[in-house]
């Protein structure tokens, strides 16, 4: 071994970690049976900490493969919420798989290898590297999407995600094709060099379309978000909780690196999409839940809009957007995790609700649950002091710099509408009559739950020390 | 007092007392009482507390005082407390009215004491923060988060449309406020920092002034609130609880005001007086329409809240007179106002709490079996008016007095509002205590209780007491007025010298 490879294997150590986790579990669940479900879920959680653990202790700056892998504060930033993301979600996975007979022990083997292609993704540096990582996370979501396959909403909402995600893996390939022709490089550091200084091809503007398309409909932004609403309702909750969480981390990421990193020098051009996405996706997110009864869908939209909302300091084309897009991102993954730790957690004795109505008088027969939730809900519409709300200072403090009025005075109206639905599940749980309260919640979903609601309430106090962090990752590019 | 960090000690005393209420299992007499008596404890502590700041408070100082600093995030934001001559009375206010908020909910909140009384510790914890923040990040903190517990207040405890007035309210002053949240990003990289004292000497462009002016007048104009943006004041006064109502009135809506003297004013003193006739024509026409749509009202809680609207009329108008007088009279009918319109809140939850309606109509002839609620009643209507010898009279004079040295016509429509604040307010009295008893459902009504009697009498004496000798608020006042307006002076002139060379 070439001293090369060996120091690219120990930069993708957490990678390495996960990959072989991954082939070693699919056997362990194949030949032990019935009750595998639980064990590989558990060894899956294990091996995730064990990634998460190296990359923390034994991670540096580097580059490796060539140019196509690339290790710095940023992509372990970014990294690190993602496997936190995966890792809670499987977690909360293991109450519903007994109650609710999703014993598959592939769900947590696909979640590793989705998880193993986010990582890939948010460590790209190559348009290949990026198309490879994002391709491995996307075939494992399809099947996952589609896992309860007994289930008619189940699986149309893997087949619904397959057939859009294979066009929008098509469109990003034509634009990673077009890029390559107009610049003669597929690494993002020779793409940006061949940019720099030199006339500006409309051909190229084309493959950026293209590229940014594919990459927003990972984060579901509008207009390619309509897989979001059906998949998330139709999926099994858990796997909804882990489409919320971890693959947002790593899109975002991928699209802050092609577009800072690739695409820095032609900075005005793809500004004007995202700050158009980004409108798209608040105004849709905010006005179309309004009408939601199903509280996944709701937070389907809720998510759409939120991706708006971080793409506001991506906008900003700067380096305090994307401290901003990171500490939003970090802000909105602990908030989707708590609200999907109570989704979770509405079960009644003839087994899960999904409807907000079941919600009434949560306030008298389960106070406490009804209490952190609210705080949720606040922290979602973005009331200070609750963390949400500084997620969306950040990123408008950017666009504010920027000189985004326009965008920041829509995003800031959109927040507004937004609230109403929010307000609108306090008003079910707190103003209207009880209709009968849930089961206990099951300890690790309390845990999720209770943490995320104290990180929401007292995030005024350790936001200084996450701030300082945010901005250390998002130094890399600049 | 140096080293007693006692601004952040007055502000967080209730959320320890929230804390401790937390812990008592709410199930049965005992509990509830023991919350209730919890409640009370800490809110009049907070008072005594408070109390030490005015005792302890230089009223030769115009600059701030017991300034309180530490490093909170990044980008220069800090945990900035401190109070001057402004503010400092409203944390008293604030203090003050909570002890009668916690007793006039004593019997009448039967359901959810706890939630209850935790939303209002809370309350209180955000409104002294508000008046005593000194970062604009942190004051616009205390400001928003005001809503949350409000909107719980209104939406749980309140009577029947209290879904449709929670939103409405809380929708409304979420609307203004975003809106001065991105103009404090927008100064926060003009300026370089978000701390008041260094943004007050900062001096921005003249067209930036424009914009931001107009950002904090959406936020605070709704929640002052003026014409034509009152509208969601009737409705959460009327669905409110009746504890729910005083602060309302007495403390939320004095953020406004608050709000242009401390950030409008000073900061933007070019714009301010740019926009004052703006200001002048809406305050006119809340003085004027809000007090005609008063005397339509039949249910009693609606009327005082339309007679606050035009009384913060004066208000406004007084501020943007921009001279010493108005400035003063501003302050001074906030915090009148503030005691008069709590107080009629609880003079009608008084009775609310023995029939369970507003309705004027149901009313009549109470002045025969209920004598001492009758004349305390009295008090507060004529203060209401703005009587002489009463507090509410020196408040309305001076803005009048104010407004006059700068505009004469608004000054005379602005008078005829006294005439229309005595037409509504006395018919109001009038059908509600004189006449005969006739109404069979009233007979049994007894006079105020021990608690209530310890509700009203304070507001009573004060009012009376402030009315005749003031001279305790104005001194207090008086230096960082006087502060605020050479300030706004020297900067127009400041600006118009420039102009004409």
């Amino acid at each position: 071994m070439t001293p090369e490879l060996l120091s690219s294997l120990s930069l993708s150590m957490p990678e390495l970690i996960i990959a072989v986790g991954a082939m070693a579990l699919l056997m362990i669940g194949v030949f032990s049976g019935e009750r595998a479900n639980t064990t590989v879920t558990g060894l899956a959680v294990a091996l995730l900490i064990a990634a998460g653990a190296w990359m923390l202790v034994f991670g540096h700056d580097g580059q490796g493969y060539g140019t196509a892998f690339i290790s710095d504060p940023f992509a372990r930033f970014m990294k690190l919420l993602t496997l936190v993301g995966a890792v809670v979600t499987l977690i909360m996975s293991v109450g519903f798989a007994k109650a609710e007979k999703f014993d598959k022990f592939e769900f947590p083997v696909l979640a590793m290898l989705a998880t193993l292609g986010m990582l890939l993704m948010i460590s790209a540096n190559d348009m290949l590297a990026l198309y490879l990582g994002l391709e491995l996370q996307s075939l494992a979501l399809y099947v996952i999407a589609a896992i309860n396959r007994d289930n008619v909403r189940s699986t149309e909402a893997g087949l619904k995600y397959f057939v859009l995600g294979a066009l929008s893996s098509g469109m990003l390939l034509y634009g990673i094709s077009l890029v390559y022709g107009y610049t003669g490089h597929t690494s993002f550091e020779a793409i940006a060099a061949a940019l720099t200084g030199g006339e500006r091809q409309l051909g190229l503007v084309f493959g950026l379309v293209f590229v940014l398309a594919g990459l927003c409909f990972k984060i579901s932004a509008v207009p390619f978000h309509m897989w979001t609403p059906d998949v998330y309702e139709g999926a099994p909750t858990p796997v909804t909780a882990f489409f919320a969480a971890a693959p947002k981390m790593a899109a975002m990421a991928l699209i802050v690196r092609v577009t800072m990193g690739a695409f820095e020098p032609i900075g005005l051009d793809w500004q004007q999409i995202i700050v158009f996405v980004s409108i798209a996706s608040m105004v849709l997110g905010a006005f179309a839940a309004i009408g939601q009864k199903n509280i996944k869908r709701l937070m389907a939209y809720s998510s759409i809009g939120h991706m708006g909302y971080a793409l506001v300091g991506l906008a900003a084309n700067s380096e305090a957007g994307v401290r901003g897009v990171v500490i939003y991102m970090l802000i909105y993954l602990v908030m989707t995790l708590g609200t999907f730790a109570f989704i979770l957690a509405m079960r009644r004795k003839d087994g899960n609700v999904e409807q907000i109505g079941d919600l009434a008088g949560l306030s008298s027969t389960n106070p406490m649950m009804a209490t952190i939730l609210t705080i949720l809900m606040f922290s979602l519409a973005g009331i200070p002091p609750l963390a949400g709300f500084w997620g969306k200072w950040y990123v408008f403090l950017a666009a504010i710099d920027a000189k985004l009025y326009a965008l920041a005075v829509i995003g800031m109206l959109a927040s507004v509408v937004g609230a109403y639905y929010y307000l609108r599940i306090i008003k079910i749980m707190w103003f209207d009559e009880p209709v009968g309260g849930f089961q206990p919640m099951a300890g690790e979903l309390r845990l999720v739950l209770g943490l995320s609601g104290i990180f929401v309430l007292f995030y005024v106090l350790i936001g200084g020390p996450v701030g300082q962090m945010a901005g250390a990752a998002a130094k890399t590019f600049f | 007092m140096s080293g007693v960090p006692i601004l952040s000690l007055v502000t967080f005393l209730p959320l320890v007392g929230a804390f401790l209420i937390l812990l008592i299992r709410d199930d049965g007499d005992a509990a509830r009482r023991n919350i209730r008596n919890v409640a009370l404890l800490t809110t009049v502590f907070t008072f005594a507390v408070s109390l030490l700041i005015w005792i302890y408070f230089d009223n030769n100082e115009a600059g701030f005082q017991f300034v309180e600093k530490f490093a909170w995030l990044d980008s220069g934001i800090s945990y900035h407390m401190g109070v001057d001559g402004i503010s400092m009375l409203f944390v008293i206010l604030t203090t003050f009215l909570m002890p009668l908020c916690i007793l006039a909910s004593w019997d009448s909140v039967e359901k959810r004491v706890k939630e209850y009384m935790i939303s209002f510790l809370i309350l209180e914890t955000l409104m002294i923060g508000v008046f005593c923040a000194l970062d604009i990040v942190l004051f616009y903190v205390f400001f928003e988060a005001v809503l949350i517990p409000m909107f719980i207040i209104i939406g749980v405890w309140g009577g029947k449309r209290r879904v449709y007035a929670s939103f409405k309210f809380f929708l409304f002053t979420l609307l203004g406020s975003v809106l001065m949240l991105l103009a404090v990003m927008a100064m926060f990289w003009q300026a370089g920092t978000t701390d008041i004292p260094t943004l007050l000497s900062h001096g921005f462009p003249e067209n930036m002034q424009t914009w931001l002016w107009l950002a904090f007048f959406a936020s605070f104009a709704v929640k002052m609130p003026m014409w034509p943006v009152h509208t969601w004041l009737p409705d959460a006064h009327v669905e409110a609880p009746t504890a729910g109502s005083v602060i309302l009135a007495g403390i939320l809506l004095k953020m406004g005001g608050y709000g242009f003297l401390r950030f409008s004013l000073p900061m933007f003193p070019l714009a301010s007086e740019f926009f004052a006739p703006l200001v002048f024509a809406l305050s006119v026409v809340a003085i004027i329409y809000t007090s005609l749509v008063a005397l339509m009202q039949e249910d009693m809680k609606k009327l005082i809240a339309y007679s606050s609207v035009a009384h913060m009329g004066y208000v406004t108008m007084g501020i943007f007179s921009m001279n010493q007088e108005g400035v003063q009279g501003a302050i001074f009918q906030m915090l009148s106002h503030g005691l008069v319109s709590g107080a009629l809140f609880l003079c009608v939850g008084v009775v609310y709490d023995r029939m369970h309606t507003r309705d004027i109509a149901a009313y009549g002839g109470l002045v025969n079996n209920m004598p001492k609620y009758a004349v305390a009643f009295l008090i507060f209507t004529m203060a209401n008016v703005g009587l002489p010898g009463t507090s509410g009279f020196v408040g309305e004079f001076l803005t009048l007095f104010g407004i006059f040295k700068v505009n004469t016509w608004v000054a005379l429509l602005a008078a005829t509002g006294v005439i229309l604040s005595a037409a509504y307010a006395l018919w109001l009295y009038r059908r509600v205590v004189f006449g005969a008893l006739t109404k069979e459902s009233l007979k049994g009504l007894f006079d105020l209780s021990g608690r209530e009697k310890v509700v009203l009498y304070p507001l009573v004496i004060l009012v009376i007491f402030y009315g005749v000798y003031p001279a305790p608020v104005f001194d207090a006042t008086a230096a960082s007025v006087k502060a605020l307006v050479n300030n706004v002076t020297v900067s127009i002139d400041a600006a118009q010298t420039a102009a004409a060379n």
